[in-house]
């Protein structure tokens, strides 16, 4: 091995602290900046809950909580201040663009640019995309089966906080150390350890390798639940599509992760063990790692849009006031999409030089992919086609997607050709369609989703108009920041680039792009703003009905906020929308029912002290702090036998209780409905 | 239907379909797991005659000792199934007498394995010595991982015996070990035939 590896390999054993000292919190001014407000930010938020009292209270009712709904909304709340910082390097990157052009060089170093297109990447699909998929799981996913919770609601508890350690490893690096400057996916020989001999791909490998372990387990909790806990009458073909996405995903996630983690494994043995997997010399084999990594990269770009498709589903049926059309094509779409997605991988490295036959293969392939994505496209306009639609903020979203991800599509099936691909492969062409897909696929999903759900969680409704004014900023943000990149691309500007030359021509259209990061950025505003005005204005706009928006499925058939046990009498159903279904036929019972106890799981905050342990693991291996690695790998072996042994896990809710809390529910909807 | 029998049966009832949900929950890990050992077999077979100068699988492998190895491990997961078929009678002694056979040998398989390895790092060849040695010991060294935990869990589970008796979950999860032994033992197949048996030819 070389000297340089050898010495890498190596540094900080024989001392206490591993490689860290003082000098790791010093940075540049501009990452000094970056670092101060991440510990400002953080400081700011643990002195308001201290000042409000508040910590035994998020200790009791929530850290320990292993109430999907809770649990999804602390999914939620963790990856909307990930997108707060996502954005913010976007916005970064777009600035250093502007300015770094011939002789002016921006005001971000090489090195920091690097570190700051990587963190993004690594942000917003590890904690943004993945946040926001698991929470809108959590918190609808049960309620839609008629299910009272999760098949383990403990492992639950325990993935959502493996999430969080690795959303505050990638923070961490701001401050102490340094991120990964090697891109997202972290492609050796650059993320060996012979050209990237700092923390930073290590940081890197353990955010995400905690998060992902926390990812798997949660996929297989959920396929469990879909596949033992409906309620009666839901047989597979009476699922609502949003379950049926939900299914494919977790089905996904199931087969795709576990090559996430084993290649991880690999390319840490490499830098923390001197092994050979992926070097370019003594044997090893960068491209197999390339490989490996979109095996699990493509299907993971399904599982963050399928479950945006399903919310699409509920959506559009829902205030078109019809049922939704092609229920069985959709279905099998998303089946198709399943099984696609794992033959396509090699379409991210077309250039690699597998030969024709082998990338005719994978061009085809991808091409079919777009097929069922174009049926699920139609069956969504067949929905709305003469339906009574209400043109909700929603249901804006869903139209935004539609133009934007049909647009970014098309792109896609163009650079499906390897001859294609050749001419714009890394370029920004495919910068502009991959955020087409991802961006508007996941993001919009969401926000359509968290509108719709929204008040069957939190009990009331957000503020229509300034949902309307944020829709519009986002819309016309993204059209502003990302069609300047698909010109700019075909023009021969590549990724990642923190300068070029002026004679190019690009910079307006780089001014044009950063102008729509700001655009998005008023968007985002709206937002908070929008969140802000729902909860001052909540007496006015409250949901005492259980179902503000004349809803199709189970979920609208309880109280708005459910209740914690989601369902007294667990539903039995009939048919594909029950809960419309009984509204027509006037079925829904009204008279009140016989109440029986509940079996319910107990609180635990043995998932918080395992993934805590497992921050301390993470932090020792990344830093060389031996003791440190291993006690925390040890703390989380005893953590869990701890809570194997522990029997004592539930409890019932007598029937009594259950009477009370629905007794108190009905009195609420008939006091409001006396006003 | 009196207060306490309701409870009883509903209790009943939740334990069946706390079995059902963990035994297939149980198994879609097992699934997970196997392609991890899918992964790394792919690496393996890509990276295995990656020997830059080192040694290859014929100089390193004697097939004697993995077929020791072998035999134990197998002889490990039928007592282990003895004792799964033991514990529904909830004979206490049986199920513990057939647990710490299986602990033993599957000690004795992960005894044979390191010395195995620390020989081989004697000899200069370590997992830093090529890409193949680098594959060789990932794979093989992640089943012993495995092969590890599940003394550990052995030792917790004579532990829960001891304390707890057959209750419901331990039952479920004297199943589920029985599960994971033979799924490991299924592995090793693949890696006696694959690694051993076609690297030594």
């Amino acid at each position: 091995m070389c000297q340089a590896c050898e010495n890498a390999l190596s540094a900080g054993y024989d001392n206490i602290l591993g490689k860290l000292s003082i000098d790791a919190c010093i940075h540049d001014p501009v990452a000094m900046g970056g670092s101060l407000s991440i510990v400002a930010s953080a400081i700011g938020i643990c002195a308001l809950i201290t000042y409000l009292k508040r910590w035994k209270w998020l200790w009791r009712e929530w850290f320990t909580s292993l109430d999907p709904k809770k649990i999804g909304v602390m999914y939620i709340v963790v990856a909307i201040v990930m997108l707060l910082k996502g954005v913010a390097d976007a916005g970064m990157m777009r600035l250093q663009q502007v300015m770094s052009v011939g002789d002016a060089h921006g005001y971000l170093t090489p090195d920091h640019y690097q570190q700051v297109f990587t963190a993004h990447g690594t942000t917003m699909i590890f904690f943004v995309g993945m946040g926001v998929v698991f929470g809108l799981v959590n918190l609808i996913l049960p309620l839609q089966i008629g299910a009272r919770d999760v098949a383990f609601p403990f492992l639950n508890s325990l993935s959502f906080w493996l999430f969080v350690v690795g959303a505050i490893l990638v923070n961490l690096s701001l401050v102490v150390g340094e991120f990964s400057a090697t891109g997202w996916v972290a492609y050796p020989p650059l993320s060996g350890l012979k050209y990237s001999p700092g923390v930073g791909v290590d940081y890197w490998i353990w955010s995400v390798q905690i998060a992902g372990v926390g990812s798997l387990l949660s996929g297989i909790n959920f396929l469990v639940t879909i596949f033992k806990m409906r309620c009666p009458g839901m047989t597979l073909k009476n699922m609502p599509v949003f379950v049926w996405a939900v299914l494919a995903t977790m089905v996904l996630v199931i087969f795709a992760f576990p090559i996430l983690t084993a290649t991880l494994f690999m390319l840490a043995f490499d830098r923390t063990l001197g092994m050979h997997f992926f070097t370019s010399d003594y044997g090893g084999n960068p491209m197999m790692y390339v490989n490996l990594i979109w095996a699990w990269g493509h299907p993971e770009v399904y599982i963050l849009v399928l479950p945006a498709f399903g919310v699409f589903s509920e959506v559009v049926a829902t205030y078109s006031h019809k049922r939704l059309f092609g229920y069985v094509s959709m279905v099998w779409a998303i089946i198709g999409i399943t099984f696609l997605s794992f033959i396509v991988w090699l379409h991210h490295f077309f250039t690699m030089g597998a030969g024709a036959n082998v990338n005719a293969f994978f061009g085809i392939m991808t091409m079919l992919i777009a097929i069922p994505t174009g049926v699920k496209i139609f069956n969504w306009l067949m929905t709305m086609c003469r339906g009574r639609v209400l043109f909700t903020t929603p249901v804006l979203w869903f139209l935004g997607f539609v133009e934007s991800f049909t647009v970014g599509g098309a792109a896609g099936v163009l650079m499906s050709l390897p001859g294609v691909d050749y001419q714009v492969h890394n370029s920004l062409f495919l910068i502009a369609h991959f955020h087409s897909m991802i961006l508007v696929g996941v993001l919009f999903g969401f926000f359509s989703g968290f509108t719709y759900w929204f008040p069957k969680i939190m009990g009331f409704k957000l503020h229509e108009r300034l949902g309307k004014y944020a829709f519009w900023f986002w819309f016309g943000g993204f059209v502003t920041a990302f069609v300047p990149l698909y010109l700019l691309g075909l023009m021969g500007a590549t990724r990642r680039l923190d300068h070029y030359d002026a004679s190019t021509g690009w910079q307006p259209l780089f001014i044009v792009a950063a102008i729509g990061v700001g655009i998005i950025s008023i968007g985002i505003c709206f937002q908070i703003l929008q969140v802000i005005v729902s909860i001052k204005q909540r007496h006015e706009n409250r949901d005492t009905t259980g179902d503000p928006w004349n809803g199709r499925t189970l979920e609208w058939a309880t109280a708005s906020p459910a209740p914690f046990y989601n369902f007294a009498i667990t539903p039995t159903v009939h048919s594909r929308d029950p809960f419309w279904v009984a509204k027509q036929e006037g079925t829904v019972p009204t008279q009140k029912p016989k109440y029986e106890e509940i079996h319910m799981p107990k609180n635990s905050p043995m998932g918080f002290f395992i993934a805590a342990c497992s921050f301390f693991f993470g932090f020792g291996v990344i830093w060389h702090i031996l003791w440190m690695s291993i006690l925390g790998l040890l703390s989380m072996i005893g953590c869990a036998i701890w809570r194997l042994c522990d029997d004592d896990t539930d409890y019932y809710v007598t029937a009594e209780e259950v009477e009370k809390i629905e007794t108190e529910i009905q009195q609420k909807k008939i006091a409001s409905e006396r006003k | 239907m009196s207060h306490t029998q309701s409870h009883s049966e509903a209790h009943v009832a939740i334990q069946a379909q706390n079995d059902a949900k963990t035994i297939f929950g149980f198994w879609v890990y097992l699934m997970t797991d196997c392609i991890l050992f899918a992964t790394l077999f792919a690496t393996y077979a890509v990276l295995h005659n990656g020997t830059y100068g080192g040694p290859s699988g014929k100089e390193i492998f004697h097939l004697p000792y993995v077929l020791a190895q072998t035999l134990l491990l197998l002889i490990s997961s039928f007592t282990c199934g003895l004792g799964f078929l033991a514990a529904p009678f909830h004979d206490k002694t049986k199920v513990m007498f057939w647990l710490a056979i299986t602990f033993l040998l599957g000690a004795g398989f992960l005894g044979l394995e390191l010395n195995e390895f620390i020989k081989l790092f004697q000899e200069g060849n370590s997992w830093k010595r090529s890409a193949f040695l680098s594959s060789f010991f990932t794979l093989v060294g992640t089943h012993g991982m495995h092969i590890t935990f599940g003394l550990l869990w052995t030792i917790v589970l004579v532990g829960q015996i001891c304390v707890k008796g057959f209750t419901a979950p331990v039952l479920r999860r004297i199943t589920c070990f029985t599960l994971y032994w033979h799924f490991l033992d299924v592995v090793w197949i693949f890696i006696f035939t694959i690694v051993y048996l076609m690297g030594a030819k």
